[in-house]
C-alpha cells in the first residue's frame, strides 16, 4: 500500500463516516476541521477505519493521535 | 430496507449510518412518533443512532432521550429532564458493569443471597419508580455472561461464582417481567451468545470508551431492541407466505412427483425440510397466518402438502394460491381474501428473483433465506414475528381466519345479505372496559389501521385510566356466531365534555366487517352515553395513510352530520342521541 492509496481509501472511510463527499483530509486534518468531528463520532470512525484496514489501534494510540497524518502513519505499519 | 434487514452487515450499518437516515427519511414511509428514553449503565450513543434506523424502517420515528453516562438509576428513581420528556419507552442498557456487589470466595451462602436480593432490589425499585411516574412500557436488558470465570466450569453453578450469580440475577428479572405486561426484557444473553461472547466483548471499547460490548456487537443490539418495541406498536408482520419447491421440500413436485420430493427423515435434505415445516407449523399457534404463493399446479401443491412425511397439511393454510400467476398478484390476492395489507407478509421463496419481485411491487418483506439449513435462522432471528405477550386470540387466531372463510362460503349462498347475516346467529357482548381485557383492548389500538378513525395508540395503563375515569364513556365488543368465537373485535371510547362526548377512539378488527358490528356498538355508545347525561355524539376522523376505508364511516355510515373538514382530510361529526333509535337488527347484544 503506498501513502497515495492509503489516503484514498482513508478519505472514502471520512466521506461514509461523515456522509459528505465534499471531505478530502490530508496529514495535516484534525478534529477541528470537520463539523461532525466529536468524541462519538471519532469512535465511529475509529471503528470503520479499522474495519477498512483490517487492523486495530492499540488503546495508547487511539488517544494519542493528534492528526491524520499519526492515523496513517499507524495504518501504514500494521494496515493491510 | 435492505440493507436493515437480517442478515445485515454491521460495518456497513456502523460507517453509513447517516446515509441510511437520509434515505429512510427521504423514502415517504408514513410513521408513528414514539418517545424512548434511553438509560444506560455505558455508553449508549451508537446504540441509539442504531436504533433509530431500525425504528424508521419499521414504521416508527423515535425521538429520544439519553442519559448521561452510567446515570441510569438516578434519572430512574430521581428523575429531572426525563420527567418532562415523558417517554413511552424506557430502555435501561445495564451490564454486570454496572453490578456494585458481587460474591466473593470467602461469602457464605448467606452473605451471596443478600448480595444477590440488595442488588436485584436496586433494579426493581428503579422500575417501580417509573411506573409510577409514567405510563411507559420498560425494556431491560438481562446480563450477558462473564468474560472471565474465576471458577472455571464451575463458576455457573458454584455459589461463589459470578457466573451462576448472573445468571440467579437473571431469573429474578424474569419472574418480575411474568407478572407485567408492560416490561420487557432484552435477551442480550442470548444475544450474545449468538453474536459469541469472545467477539461480543471488547474490553478495548470498555476501557476507552465505557461500550459494555463491541463496536461491532451495536447493530445487533440495537436490532433486538427495535423488536420489542415495533411489537409493542402493533408494527409485526401478520402472515408468512410460503413457496413450496424447494421451499417447504426438496425438489419440485411437478416434474419430481410426490413420491420423489424431499421431506421427512429419509436423509439429510428430507431433515432440513421437515424440522423447517415444523417450525412454520409452529407459528400458528402464536398467531401467524399460513398461506401459500407458488407457481404450481394447484392438484400437484395439494399432493405435494399432503405427503404422508410432511408436518404441513392443505388445513394449516388460510389461502392457497398455487398457479402460474405472478407471485406479486398472488400475495395481493391473498391479501385482499384474508383481510390485511400486503405490508404484513412476509414472502418466503428460495429463489432471489421471485424475492426481488414480490417485496418491489407488494411491500412484503422477502428475506435472504440462504440454504435449507439456514431458513430458520434468517427467519428467528429477523424477528418478524417478535411475541411481546401471547393472547388467547393469538393462539386462535388461525382458527378465526378459517372460520372467516367458512362464512364467505357460505355468504354466496345466500340472495339477501340481511338473511345471511341472521343465519350467522351471531351474539356480542358489549361492555364498558374490563380488566381482563385491558391488554387485549391496548393490542388492538396498537394493531388496528384500517378501521381506526383516530388511530390513537394506548398503553395498557393508558386503557386503564380512561377505564376509571368517570368523564370517559368506554365500551369493548365481542362477537360470537355459529362458526366461532371472534373475541373482542371492536373498541369505542369518548370523553365527556359537557352534554357532548367527543369520541377519541373508534376502531374494529377487520375481519368482523359488514357483519353490522359497528351499528351495535353505536346503539351501545348512545345508551351509555345518554346515562350520563349527554345529548350529542362528536365524532373525529384523523386521515393516515391507511384508515380511507372509514373516511365516510360517520356521516355514510351511522348517520352522523358533517361539522367540519380541514384540508388535510380530518372532519368532525355530530349526532344528536335525544331521538336516537337503535339500528342493529341482526344481532344480539348481551350487556
Amino acid at each position: 500500500m503506498t501513502e497515495k492509496e492509503l489516503y484514498k481509501r482513508l478519505n472514502e472511510v471520512f466521506r461514509d463516516v461523515f456522509d459528505d463527499d465534499g471531505i478530502t483530509v490530508d496529514e495535516y486534518t484534525t478534529a477541528d476541521d470537520i463539523d461532525d468531528w466529536d468524541s462519538i463520532e471519532h469512535i465511529t470512525l475509529i471503528g470503520a477505519v479499522e474495519d477498512e484496514f483490517s487492523m486495530r489501534f492499540k488503546m495508547g494510540e487511539v488517544s494519542g493521535m493528534k492528526n491524520v497524518g499519526e492515523m496513517a502513519k499507524i495504518i501504514m505499519s500494521r494496515g493491510k | 430496507m435492505k440493507e436493515l434487514e437480517y442478515p445485515f452487515d454491521s460495518s456497513y450499518i456502523l460507517k453509513k449510518r447517516k446515509k441510511l437516515k437520509r434515505e429512510l427519511l427521504e423514502n415517504g414511509q408514513t410513521r408513528i412518533k414514539k418517545k424512548i428514553a434511553v438509560l444506560g449503565g455505558a455508553t449508549v450513543d451508537d446504540i441509539v443512532s442504531c436504533l433509530e434506523l431500525f425504528l424508521l424502517d419499521n414504521g416508527i420515528e423515535p425521538v429520544f432521550y439519553k442519559s448521561e453516562y452510567n446515570m441510569y438509576w438516578e434519572d430512574a428513581v430521581f428523575g429531572g429532564e426525563i420527567d418532562e420528556f415523558e417517554p413511552d419507552v424506557v430502555y435501561i442498557h445495564t451490564s454486570i458493569r454496572n453490578l456494585r456487589v458481587t460474591p466473593a470466595v470467602t461469602d457464605s451462602g448467606e452473605q451471596v443471597e443478600s448480595k444477590l436480593r440488595a442488588e436485584y432490589e436496586r433494579f426493581e425499585q428503579m422500575w417501580q419508580k417509573l411506573y409510577e411516574r409514567f405510563s411507559c412500557v420498560i425494556i431491560q436488558d438481562n446480563f450477558a455472561m462473564p468474560y472471565y470465570r474465576l471458577l472455571g466450569n464451575s463458576d455457573v453453578y458454584d455459589i461463589h461464582g459470578l457466573t451462576g450469580f448472573v445468571g440467579r440475577f437473571n431469573e429474578k428479572i424474569y419472574s418480575y417481567a411474568r407478572g407485567r405486561n408492560d416490561f420487557f426484557v432484552l435477551d442480550i444473553n442470548y444475544l450474545s451468545a449468538c453474536v459469541g461472547l469472545d467477539r461480543w466483548y471488547d474490553l478495548t471499547y470498555w476501557y476507552l470508551y465505557k461500550y459494555a460490548q463491541s463496536l461491532q456487537a451495536i447493530p445487533a443490539l440495537a436490532f433486538e431492541i427495535s423488536k420489542i418495541i415495533k411489537a409493542v406498536f402493533g408494527k409485526n408482520k401478520k402472515c408468512i407466505a410460503l413457496d413450496l419447491d424447494n421451499t417447504l421440500w426438496g425438489g419440485i413436485v411437478g416434474d419430481d412427483g410426490v413420491e420423489g420430493i424431499k421431506i421427512g427423515h429419509e436423509d439429510a435434505q428430507s431433515e432440513s425440510y421437515y424440522e423447517f415445516q415444523s417450525y412454520i407449523k409452529a407459528h400458528k399457534d402464536i398467531g401467524v397466518i399460513l398461506s401459500v404463493c407458488s407457481k404450481n399446479e394447484h392438484e400437484n401443491a395439494i399432493a405435494g402438502l399432503e405427503h404422508p412425511e410432511g408436518v404441513l397439511r392443505p388445513d394449516d393454510f388460510i389461502v392457497i394460491k398455487a398457479n402460474w400467476e405472478p407471485k406479486s398478484e398472488n400475495i395481493k390476492a391473498s391479501a385482499a381474501q384474508i383481510g390485511i395489507l400486503t405490508d404484513s407478509f412476509v414472502f418466503v421463496d428460495d429463489n432471489p428473483a421471485e424475492r426481488e419481485i414480490v417485496s418491489k411491487q407488494t411491500g412484503a418483506v422477502a428475506p435472504d433465506i440462504g440454504e435449507a439449513a439456514d431458513y430458520i435462522r434468517v427467519l428467528d432471528r429477523s424477528g418478524f414475528f417478535e411475541v411481546t405477550r401471547l393472547s388467547k386470540d393469538d393462539l386462535k387466531r388461525n382458527e378465526m381466519y378459517k372460520a372467516n372463510a367458512k362464512r364467505n362460503e357460505l355468504q354466496s349462498t345466500f340472495a339477501d345479505y340481511g338473511e345471511y347475516l341472521d343465519s350467522l346467529e351471531m351474539t356480542a357482548v358489549i361492555r364498558p372496559f374490563e380488566k381482563v381485557f385491558f391488554e387485549r383492548i391496548s393490542q388492538l389500538t396498537n394493531k388496528s389501521n384500517q378501521f381506526n378513525l383516530t388511530t390513537l395508540r394506548c398503553s395498557v395503563s393508558d386503557i386503564a385510566s380512561f377505564a376509571q375515569d368517570e368523564n370517559y364513556v368506554t365500551l369493548y365488543g365481542s362477537l360470537k356466531d355459529k362458526f366461532g368465537d371472534n373475541g373482542v373485535v371492536s373498541i369505542v371510547a369518548g370523553r365527556k365534555k359537557g352534554d357532548e362526548l367527543d369520541i377519541t377512539l373508534w376502531l374494529m378488527s377487520c375481519r368482523v366487517l359488514k357483519r353490522d358490528m359497528e351499528l351495535a356498538m353505536l346503539d351501545s355508545l348512545v345508551s351509555a352515553a345518554k346515562k350520563k347525561g349527554i345529548k350529542t355524539l362528536r365524532g373525529l376522523y384523523i386521515p393516515t395513510a391507511k384508515n380511507k376505508m372509514v373516511k365516510d364511516f360517520y356521516d355514510g355510515v351511522l348517520g352522523f352530520e358533517k361539522t367540519r373538514q380541514d384540508d388535510d382530510g380530518q372532519a368532525e361529526y355530530t349526532l344528536d342521541i335525544e331521538e336516537y333509535e337503535n339500528k342493529n337488527i341482526h344481532i344480539d347484544v348481551k350487556e
